[in-house]
């Protein structure tokens, strides 16, 4: 599902966010992504979602190759990748309905099926009844499950997730891991990068370490 | 994994009438954001609006210039010195044979004798002419010519033919100063044109700045829009709406700006007209103009829209 073939990325004040990457997402896998600070997680998720591009290598997503990907496809290669941020990235002056349409509505889809599928969404994520009011009025953890919401309103194969229980107490972490790990069980691939070993460790995921821009260990974690 | 190297990505074509409905609440929404900033908005059309009215109503002066210096050409007269030798009789006998020419429809004769009672009482060197033994100033035969005779070179063949006569020593076209008013008209038409493009820029500049503004204050709409897969048309199209009503409402206050102008100016133009026994009226806008302006404003407007979107789009591109 994601592949890099000898991939890095400098960027164009001469840092390095990668240094060279080899890594293999088979279809429905769900992974993590850890390593210290600058070890270059964020860089990794950004060159899936094409919100970079690689210096060199390959970076291949649901059989394409981005590399060769016009600028005018991009937006239709982001609506396969859902995104989840550590700071949720949500419109503070609309509605968490509205927050969560907004992929939708950016392809055109007709209202009473947009809401169809925003209330599906909001029902995974338990906050059918917060759709009205706005993100502000939230907590972070229902903040966070809004983001995730809007992630995977339009039925991305592919969810990309960078620190999404950065700001949040081990509860509502394990809470949004649970939410993760029902999402790969209907066939999503999720990878998830994060700092928080101590909640990862004991899933039996794969757990890739990433070190100054390398891959330093890539292991399947048994429980 | 197969892999595709060609990008064989969905992309939904969605049907007019979506189509449509999604551009009306687009477009829509652009003037309820116009409106809820109402000073904001005010001052931007007011500069739009003067910025358009400005050339419109020279190019109107300039046309009813035109119509002016046209309709001082066609009542241009042709003035007949007579030779000395002519008598009264003889100059009777030369204003008769001029009048049934068909090109001409009025002939009047000055007499050499009403020439210098003309001369006493205008000019106030009476005194001086009493001096002279006899009277120096020959007749003069005014001729109008028929309207037909258009332009100042066809009175000049005109007056040219009229001066082969053997009584008539000096045949005079009386229109120096139309032709002078005529090309200094010319010479203004041109430099409306050179303001004209420059309030043209100007208007561009002005939405472009607004919309850029705009653009800034949304900035984190905008990356959220682009992070969940909108397309670069899909952000731009509010922008370009926005930009489209600043220029639809500043055309049309520029628009109200020309009326206005017109309806305080033409008091004082007919009663100057008056002077000149002329029923002469400022003409309203023309089609052109009211085209020009209702279609140029939007379309101004649109393109600096265009302009400050695409500069934000094209920095925020990934490399
Ligand atoms: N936009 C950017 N411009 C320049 N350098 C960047 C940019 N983003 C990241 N970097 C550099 O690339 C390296 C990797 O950064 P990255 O954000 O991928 O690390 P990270 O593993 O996500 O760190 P953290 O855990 O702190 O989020 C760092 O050295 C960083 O300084
Ligand atoms: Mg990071």
């Amino acid at each position: 599902m994601i592949q890099f073939d000898n991939v890095a990325k400098r960027y164009p004040n001469g840092h390095e966010g990668l240094a060279v990457v080899d890594l293999h997402v088979a279809p429905g896998e769900m992974a993590f992504v850890t390593g210290h600070s600058g070890a270059g997680k964020s860089t990794l998720l950004k060159l899936i979602g094409l919100f970079e591009r690689s210096t060199r290598g390959q970076v291949w997503v649901n059989g394409r190759n981005l590399n060769k990907l016009k600028q005018r496809d991009i937006p239709y290669h982001r609506r396969e990748v859902g995104m989840i941020f550590q700071d949720h990235r949500l419109l503070p002056d609309r509605t968490v309905f509205d927050n969560i349409a907004l992929p939708l509505v950016v392809t055109g889809m007709r209202r009473a099926e947009t809401g169809r599928r925003v209330r599906a969404a909001l029902d995974k994520v338990s906050l059918l009844k917060k759709e009205k009011v706005f993100p502000i009025t939230l907590s972070g953890g229902e903040q966070q499950r809004v983001g995730i919401a809007r992630a995977l309103v339009s039925k991305p194969p592919v969810l990309l997730a960078d620190e999404p229980t950065g700001n949040l107490d081990p509860d509502l972490s394990r809470e949004i891991m649970e939410l993760f790990l029902q999402f790969n069980q209907v066939g999503v691939t999720l990878l998830i990068a994060t700092h928080d070993l101590g909640l990862v460790d004991h899933l039996g995921r794969r757990i890739i370490t990433l070190q100054q821009g390398r891959v330093a260990d890539d292991s399947q974690r048994t429980t | 994994m197969a892999k595709r190297s060609k990008s064989q990505l969905p992309k939904r074509r969605f049907s007019l009438d979506t189509w449509l409905l999604r551009h009306a609440q687009t477009a829509l929404s652009a003037l309820g954001r116009l409106w809820r900033t109402p000073i904001n908005t005010l001052m931007t059309t007011m500069v739009i609006g003067i910025a358009l009215a400005l050339p419109s109503s020279l190019h109107l002066l300039i046309g009813n210039m035109r119509v002016l210096s046209d309709a001082w050409e066609g009542s241009a007269s042709v003035s007949l010195f007579l030779a000395e030798s002519v008598d009264e009789a003889q100059a009777k006998a030369v204003r008769a044979r001029i009048i049934q020419r068909p090109d001409v429809v009025e002939a009047r004769l000055i007499s050499r004798g009403h020439a210098l009672e003309e001369f006493r009482r205008l000019s106030g060197f009476g005194g001086a002419i009493d001096l002279l033994d006899h009277n120096p100033l020959p007749a003069v035969v005014v001729v109008r010519p028929h309207q037909r005779i258009q332009g100042a070179a066809a009175v000049k063949r005109m007056a040219d033919t009229l001066q082969t006569y053997r009584e008539i020593d000096l045949a005079q076209v009386d229109l120096q100063w139309v032709q002078r008013l005529s090309a200094i008209t010319r010479m203004i038409e041109r430099g409306v044109w050179v303001l004209a493009v420059l309030l043209a820029v100007a208007v561009l500049l002005i939405v472009g700045n607004t919309i850029r503004l705009e653009v800034q204050n949304r900035r984190s709409e905008i990356e959220i829009v682009t992070l969940v897969g909108g397309t670069d048309a899909f952000i731009r199209r509010p922008f370009l709406y926005e930009g489209l009503w600043y220029g639809a409402l500043g055309a049309t206050l520029g628009l109200l700006l020309v009326l206005v102008s017109l309806y305080l100016l033409n008091g004082p133009v007919r009663a100057l007209a008056g002077l000149y026994e002329s029923t002469f009226a400022l003409s309203m806008i023309d089609l052109k103009g009211l085209l020009g302006l209702l279609i140029g404003g939007p379309l101004l407007g649109l393109a600096g829209a265009w302009l400050a979107v695409g500069r934000h789009l094209a920095r925020t591109r990934p490399a």
